[in-house]
């Protein structure tokens, strides 16, 4: 993991392939068929499986085999498993995870409050944005692991020191995403209520924010993928007995060489990734789908 | 009778040095309808700007009740996340009326304009034309005593401009405001007015103005009239010399 510095060089939501995008535009009923729904997908599982079953019995050195058994072997005795000895089944696997999820839910949630009201004081008064952006700009350039060391050092408590690393690295998507959609509002429509003597407060609400929202999610997707990661990644460098991260547990399914937890235990944090990015796909759905569209060129 | 409008030799001057209006002065009583007619770019639309006081001028002055303004943007300006219905409540809503009375006055304009049985609908789910007349309905829900309306239908296609123009009319005859209205289009000017203004090319002033003699209400046909024509004809040349 050394070297990792997790930079988010865009913020434009890339992370779905387009007919996947929870908010895509409709599309006639001609243009949907089996092939590109269903099988398309399936075939691509199948060959996945197929390669790594090519790689964990023919392509990988003999002695190295044990690190990514089969995937019959990993769903045997990673996912089917529920409790074998110490540490080893599905049970720790999840109990670790859910010690992640909550890390990244407090610490995402912190980071849409701050992140959301700074955007908003940003987007109110010019030299609060002119103040504070270069140092927004920084901190998601810096390398947030690079400061786990000094974390460590001033912050007392290991879960504290977890949601400050989740806070760091979602930070940035949620501040310029909403800075960006408070700042687009067409000039037309500010005129209006700039005719009818709407106060700023008035136009925050009814005008600034309503039409931020598209925007304001994107923020969010970007944000709630990125908490997972941090949560992860944070369990790495902080952890303490007891319960740990799934981060941690994956490192010591690496250290113990146990392969079927160490795959299991990626394949689940995946898929809580998956989930909080579907989570979010469908929030945004339900509150601006009815109004909001995506357009693109055929 | 007090003018609900007048410019008392009007003048901008841009912080940047351009001369966009030099000496306007004319009044629109109640019951009015004025157009202005000018090359692009001559200050037409800064006219309207400084009546509503989205500018103030740097000469002269425009007197008019500022609270009872009526203001029509060249696109509709509907807010997409709002429906029909919520977006001709809006204007009532800045001002603060209640919600029982701002649906009632929202009902009320949105059957004027014709648009019962889309109350519902998001602006994206409208043509064109609809939205505009959503746009007509918004402003007329205060009941404003002077409507000004920059280049509305400009966008639209002849026949929905048409429709819109003789429906405007209608309003205006009902309302009894007093209208200014922006256009490009000469037989819209006449077809609308009681009065057409000429603008001259920048620094921008009234060098014509042409009293238009037809009733309301006004006819599809009138367009076709040659009376019609021949004022559409001095009004275009009075335009071309503006151009000079």
């Amino acid at each position: 993991m050394s070297g990792t510095s997790l930079k988010v060089t865009n913020t434009i939501d890339q992370s779905a392939p387009p007919s996947l995008r929870i908010d895509d535009a409709p599309r006639e009923a001609n243009e949907r068929n089996l092939f590109s729904d269903f099988a398309g997908p399936v075939i691509v599982f199948i060959l996945f499986i197929g390669f790594w079953y090519l790689l964990s019995t023919k392509l990988l050195p003999p002695q190295k085999r044990f690190l990514l058994p089969t995937p019959h072997r990993v769903v045997d005795e990673g996912f089917l498993t529920w409790s074998a000895g110490t540490q080893r089944g599905l049970k720790p696997i999840l109990i670790s995870l859910w010690d992640s999820v909550k890390v990244a839910v407090i610490g995402l949630f912190i980071t849409i409050i701050i992140g959301t009201a700074l955007a908003t004081l940003m987007a109110t008064r010019r030299w609060m944005e002119r103040a504070t952006w270069p140092y927004l700009v920084a901190l998601q350039s810096a390398p947030i692991l690079a400061m786990t060391p000094l974390i460590r050092a001033l912050i007392d408590g290991i879960q504290l020191q977890r949601i400050l690393v989740v806070v760091l690295i979602a930070f940035f998507p949620i501040v310029n995403n909403t800075l960006f959609g408070l700042l687009s509002v067409d000039t037309s429509q500010h005129e209006l209520f700039s005719l009818h003597g709407a106060s700023k407060f008035t136009r925050l609400r009814k005008l600034q924010f309503p039409a931020a929202m598209p925007n304001i999610f994107v923020g969010l997707r970007i944000s709630a993928g990125l908490s997972v990661i941090g949560a992860v990644v944070g369990d790495f460098y902080f952890r303490q007995g007891g319960v740990v991260g799934i981060g941690a547990q994956i490192d010591i399914y690496r250290g113990r060489l146990w392969g079927a937890e160490l795959i299991a235990a990626i394949i689940l944090a995946s898929i809580f990734g998956l989930v909080v990015f579907i989570l979010f796909g469908l929030l945004s759905k339900v509150a601006i789908g009815k109004w909001h569209t995506t357009t693109r060129g055929r | 009778m007090a003018a609900a409008l007048a410019f008392n030799n009007v003048g901008m001057t841009f912080p940047d040095g351009t001369k966009a209006l030099g000496g306007v002065s004319f009044e629109i009583n109640p019951g009015e309808f004025v157009t202005v007619v000018g090359p692009s770019g001559c200050g037409k639309s800064t006219l309207l700007r400084i009546a509503s006081n989205l500018e103030t001028e740097t000469d002269g002055k425009c007197e008019v009740d500022r609270n009872s303004i009526g203001y029509v943007f060249q696109d509709a300006t509907l807010l997409p996340w709002r429906t029909v219905r919520k977006n001709i409540e809006l204007i009532a809503e800045l001002h603060g009326i209640n919600s029982d009375d701002r649906t009632k006055l929202a009902q009320d304009a949105i059957n004027l304009v014709g648009l019962t049985g889309f109350e519902e609908k998001y602006p994206r789910q409208l043509s064109g034309g609809m939205r505009m007349r959503a746009s007509l309905a918004r402003s007329l829900v205060m009941k404003p005593e002077v409507f000004l309306f920059d280049e509305p239908f400009g966008a639209l296609d002849e026949i929905t401009r048409e429709r819109l123009n003789d429906e405007l009319l209608r309003l205006f005859q009902l309302e009894g405001f007093a209208g200014l209205f922006i256009t490009h289009s000469i037989s819209e000017a006449v077809y609308m007015s009681t009065k057409v203004l000429v603008m001259s090319a920048r620094p921008g002033q009234i060098v014509d103005s042409f009293d238009i003699p037809f009733e309301y209400p006004r006819a599809h046909s009138l367009r076709y009239e040659p009376k019609f024509a021949e004022i559409c004809g001095q009004v275009s040349l009075a335009l071309r010399g503006a151009l000079v």
